[in-house]
């Protein structure tokens, strides 16, 4: 391991956060050529990581960072190895090449600054994902993606299928990382490490551990939601309704692989076990099926190339199951393959959109000529993406055949999986790619020619960079494939393959693929037909779940808010008085620790009963009273005799207080209880009553108790001393009450004076302002129904 | 309650009640009392000042609004912590001097212009609740 | 003495709760003038009492003597007392405007926060 400048590698996965920053502004000073602009910072990041990998190459891993939370182990850490470095290439690369595309795509959009800023966080956030080293950071960048993806899914949000589909992103992605989280926590506490690199260490443990199971299920949660894996699948689909940049970035390139990325990552310390060998490939093959199937059905240029993003990802989680040396080899070339060719498809069904007007792949044909730079660079990537030489998709496919054909029934079927899978995107590849082009010049609502630089610059980019690839195996291998081979198998790895075609089983399988694809590819139409007529007799799909989930959440929320809230205020005090007196009451009754039964105290001096006495005829006068006068009378009687109370014991500040304060209480309640029209006495239904009175007693006699209680407990002094101590010494004061008000604890008054200060405010503009009665009337169904708006009739 | 006698004795009571509510402010720190019972007496003299002859004449009485008189005493108090900065000790820490007057020696300090804070902020925000109270009984 | 005013705190405690269990604004109010009082009763017992001897230094000495009432909760209710007074003409008047507007004095019909067969929440997106 070398740490090499860790200031500098900060302050590159900071820089996309910083362009996002100025990208509004730039946006409002140079219009939608600030792409131009804004794509240095992810060529910068892409420079960056490029000087890596001539060590990583070398079998180097770069670590560095930050301690955050010493006290927890919690740290701000990256590691740079050959998957890392891949990824973050990839993410940087293709990053500068949709930045460029966006500006030309939404170039007079109002909203581009904003666009451009979403982008770019979204790509410090990718990149801290796949660069983080602490557990902790990781989840929070794998978040950090789920929400700016959120707001660019959402980024037209004035249509509901757009929010829609953002909130599904968010729930379903936002909701595996909390998966995820629960799972890297299982994995810190059986490890006791909270970091990837040493994590690599702990592989035994955690593989024998007895929470093996639910950790790895927790992350699998977590990578397959993002993978979008089915029967979690339905999320990508729906995304499409995002701007095609967003497609083409998160939804092909890279958020999506972020799920391969960690079960890439974990793969030597939660791989190979049965468990991993079984639910991956399981999942993984089931998805890329439904993947293409689905695909097949689609019309819609994007909603196509959507459907084979997610049978890719699940030809990727298959491989990482398999975890065999050819498996990694050829989930490494199919993940920089697919990277390639679906972000440039993506870019030209968007180019497509956006020069003919629609990307119904049934109302598109004969812009070939119109459009040729386009049409090369849908070429080179429908090519990739079939598996034909001499592009890398087609050194991933061999690899991925070579690496799947055995000859136990197992194997079998997952080559049966593999070669129909590939077939039938083979199928759509050359859809997307060749029947807007070909056929008959078709009407299309915009009148097509070729689009602007800058929208066709990133997918020509995308397919030569893929065509150079393969051809230069050997570079591409030693500087990408066999680091991030050896990264994800935990040891050294090599990989060879390259674009001259071996005899052997491998070959074979290819030719099936593509003399399978060829066949359905004619059969496209009918095929669609079929697919249609079959997800309509099953009616039901996890999309509609979704939905049903989500009103059904609404549902049992209102439920148990009516329930919990009725809007009584007599229920919610007798929910919390009756919380106060099990608060009260319960512990005692738990530890069995009762105050000891009191003893009357012999020291009691008759005119302090008699004070006593005057609060209890008090508080039952004030029960009592049939009319206002005795009632505010009673109230005042009890307050003065509470005020008699502190006076006998010692306390004559409070006592005056409390005087002055009874008096104006009653005067003022005298004032404003003439004004208002009561009931004679309080009218209470029998049941009631004893309902309150019970609850008033439980509290009341809990009081009591715990005063018993507390004070039968010896008493610590500490406080008192010291006030007394220091009263005079220091403040130079003999009144310790006040010294204790105004100077040791003057803050504290400062605070309460201001609250005083602001009642007064609030009752002014209580008394002061006049809501219009009709404002209140709209709140209230019942008042609206019963009456028009009446005019401030003054009350009695 | 707007009596003859009440009327007539009204203004004396409450001139005798604040006179007697600022004496027990400046005492407060070395025998009962403090800025809080003392604002407590001079808003009831107001308060009573106010039913015997009426809000307006009380509001002009004390010439300013009585939430003015209460922003200036949190000002006071607030201020009288902020002193501490000149002498280099912590916020709130209580400063003394000594001066001589007439050859008596009269202790002043940060601490007695916190105590009228508090005083003016109870006079003037119970004053101004119990006036306005009091207003709204005649409209 | 503690007992007894531990008793009295309990008395208080459960006359301002019944008051506070009423449908009757103004009788909240008067639950709420006597909750105070109970609080500071509360905490004045809990710091212990001694009669008559207010925690005053005496001239000549630089402490307070033994027998002298414990300063600390006197200080924490002195300010209650003048708080909880503050709030309690903050809603006296609260309730005073709400029956002003609302036209009654009842809680169960003061329903305009929370009214009766409220809509729910817009199903979709």
């Amino acid at each position: 391991m070398s740490a090499s400048a860790p200031g500098t590698t900060f302050i590159v996965l900071m820089l996309p956060f910083l362009a996002a920053l100025i990208a509004p502004w730039l946006t409002r000073r140079l219009g939608h050529n600030a792409a131009w602009l804004l794509a240095l910072a992810p060529v910068a990041i892409f420079i960056h990581f490029l000087g890596f990998s001539a060590d990583v190459a070398d079998g180097g891993v770069v670590t560095g960072g930050f301690q955050w939370v010493p006290s927890y182990n919690v740290s701000f850490s990256w590691l740079i190895d050959g998957l890392s470095l891949t990824f973050a290439l990839l993410i940087s690369g293709i990053g500068a090449l949709i930045i460029l595309y966006s500006g030309g795509y939404l170039k007079g959009h109002d909203q581009l600054g904003r666009f451009f800023s979403f982008m770019l966080l979204f790509m410090g956030a990718m990149l801290g994902v796949v660069i983080s080293d602490s557990f902790l950071m990781l989840f929070v960048y794998w978040e950090l993606t789920s929400i700016t993806s959120f707001l660019l899914i959402g980024f037209d949000h004035a249509r509901e299928a757009s929010r829609r589909a953002a909130i599904q992103a968010l729930v379903v992605t936002g909701g595996g990382g909390l998966a995820l989280l629960a799972g890297l926590l299982v994995i810190w506490n059986i490890t006791g490490v909270s970091q990837v690199s040493l994590l690599l260490n702990y592989g035994d443990e955690l593989r024998g551990s007895p929470f093996y199971l639910l950790a790895l299920l927790l992350v699998l949660g977590g990578a397959f939601s993002k993978s979008a894996q089915f029967p979690l699948h339905f999320w990508l689909p729906n995304a499409m309704e995002a701007p095609t940049p967003v497609s083409a970035y998160l939804h092909s390139a890279t958020m999506v692989k972020a799920g391969v990325y960690l079960l890439m990552r974990l793969n030597p310390v939660l791989g190979d076990t049965v468990w991993w060998g079984t639910i991956l490939p399981v999942f993984g093959g089931t998805t890329l099926i439904v993947g293409t199937a689905l695909a097949i059905r689609q019309t819609d240029l994007k909603l196509m190339l959507a459907y084979t993003t997610v049978s890719s990802l699940g030809l990727l989680v298959m491989l990482t199951g398999f975890g065999s040396e050819h498996a990694i080899a050829a989930a490494v070339l199919y993940l920089v393959a697919h990277s390639l060719f679906k972000g440039g498809l993506f870019m030209v069904a968007g180019l497509i959109d956006h020069e003919a007007g629609t990307r119904d792949v049934t109302r598109l044909g004969g812009l070939r000529r119109a459009m040729p730079v386009t049409f090369v660079a849908a070429l080179a990537a429908a090519i990739s993406m079939a598996g034909l030489p001499p592009f890398l998709g087609f050194l991933a496919k061999e690899e991925i055949y070579y690496a799947l054909w055995h000859t136990d029934p197992w194997s079998l079927a997952f080559v049966a999986v593999a070669v129909i899978g590939n077939g039938l995107m083979f199928v759509i590849g050359f859809a997307v790619a060749l029947k807007p082009f070909l056929g008959p010049e078709v009407k299309t609502p915009k009148h097509a020619h070729e689009g602007p630089v800058l929208l066709w610059l990133g997918p020509l980019t995308l397919g030569i960079a893929a065509l150079v690839a393969a051809l230069i195996s050997p570079v591409t291998h030693r500087f990408i494939s066999s680091p991030m081979a050896s990264a994800i198998a935990g040891e050294a790895e090599t990989v060879t393959i390259s674009v001259i075609p071996h005899m052997g089983p491998a070959l074979i399988l290819s030719l099936v693929t593509i003399a399978f694809g060829i066949i359905a590819y004619r059969m496209l139409d009918r095929l669609r037909a079929g697919m249609a007529w079959l997800l309509a007799a099953i009616g039901w799909g996890p999309d509609r779940g979704f939905d049903q989930f989500i009103s059904g959440a609404v549902r049992l929320s209102v439920a148990v808010t009516r329930l919990v809230q009725p809007g009584r205020l007599d229920i919610y005090m007798t929910v919390t008085f009756l919380m106060i007196a099990a608060a009260l009451i319960g512990p005692m009754a738990w530890y069995g620790e009762w105050p000891a039964m009191p003893v009357w105290p012999e020291d009691a001096q008759f005119h302090e009963l008699v004070v006593a006495a005057i609060v209890l005829i008090g508080l039952a006068a004030v029960i009592y009273a049939r009319d206002r006068l005795t009632a505010i009378v009673s109230l005042g009687i009890q307050g003065f005799a509470v005020a008699l109370i502190f006076m006998l014991f010692g306390a004559p500040d409070l006592s005056f207080t409390q005087f002055m304060v009874e008096t104006l209480a009653v005067v003022i309640l005298a004032l404003v209880m003439t004004r208002l029209k009561l009931h004679a006495s309080d009218h209470r239904p029998t049941l009631q009553k004893v309902v309150d009175m019970s609850v008033a007693i439980a509290c009341g006699g809990g009081f009591t108790l715990y005063l018993l209680s507390v004070t039968q407990q010896p008493f610590n002094t500490a406080l008192s001393d010291f006030f007394s101590a220091y009263s005079k010494v220091v403040a130079h004061g003999a009144n310790v009450v006040n010294v204790i008000i105004v100077d040791f604890r003057g803050t504290d008054t400062l605070g309460e004076i201001a609250v005083v200060m602001v009642t007064g405010l609030a009752i002014l503009s209580l008394i002061r302002i006049r809501t219009p009665r009709a404002t209140v009337a709209d709140n209230d169904p019942d008042r609206r129904a019963a009456q028009g708006p009446a005019q401030g009739r003054e009350v009695r | 309650m707007r009596t003859v006698i009440f009327r007539s004795i009204a203004p004396y009571l409450t001139s005798l009640m604040v006179l007697f509510s600022i004496f027990v402010l400046l005492r407060g720190h070395n025998e009962p009392g403090g800025g809080f019972i003392g604002g407590l007496i001079a808003a009831s003299a107001l308060a009573i000042y106010g039913i015997a002859c009426g809000v307006a004449p009380v509001r002009r009485a004390i010439y300013f609004h009585p939430m003015a008189i209460a922003a200036f005493g949190l000002f006071m108090s607030a201020m009288a912590g902020v002193l501490s900065i000149f002498a280099g000790v912590p916020y709130m820490s209580g400063l003394w001097i000594y001066p001589h007057l007439f050859g008596v020696e009269i202790p002043l300090s940060s601490v007695l212009v916190f105590d009228v804070g508090v005083y003016l902020v109870v006079v003037g925000a119970i004053s101004s609740i119990a006036l306005a109270l009091e207003e709204r009984d005649r409209d | 003495m503690e007992p007894i005013l531990a008793i009295l705190v309990g008395a208080l405690f459960t006359v301002a709760i019944y008051l506070f269990l009423s449908k009757h604004v103004i009788r909240i109010l008067m639950g709420a003038a006597i909750l105070g009082n109970a609080v500071n009763l509360l905490i004045f017992t809990a710091g212990r009492v001694t009669r008559e001897v207010p925690p005053i230094i005496p001239g000549d000495a630089d402490a307070l003597t033994g027998a002298a009432a414990n300063p600390l909760p006197q200080a924490l209710i002195l300010t209650a007392i003048v708080i909880s007074f503050s709030f309690f003409a903050f809603l006296l008047v609260l309730g005073y405007r709400a029956f002003q507007e609302l036209e009654t004095d009842s809680s169960d019909d003061m329903r305009v926060a929370e009214p009766v067969g409220d809509k729910s929440p817009p199903a979709g997106y």
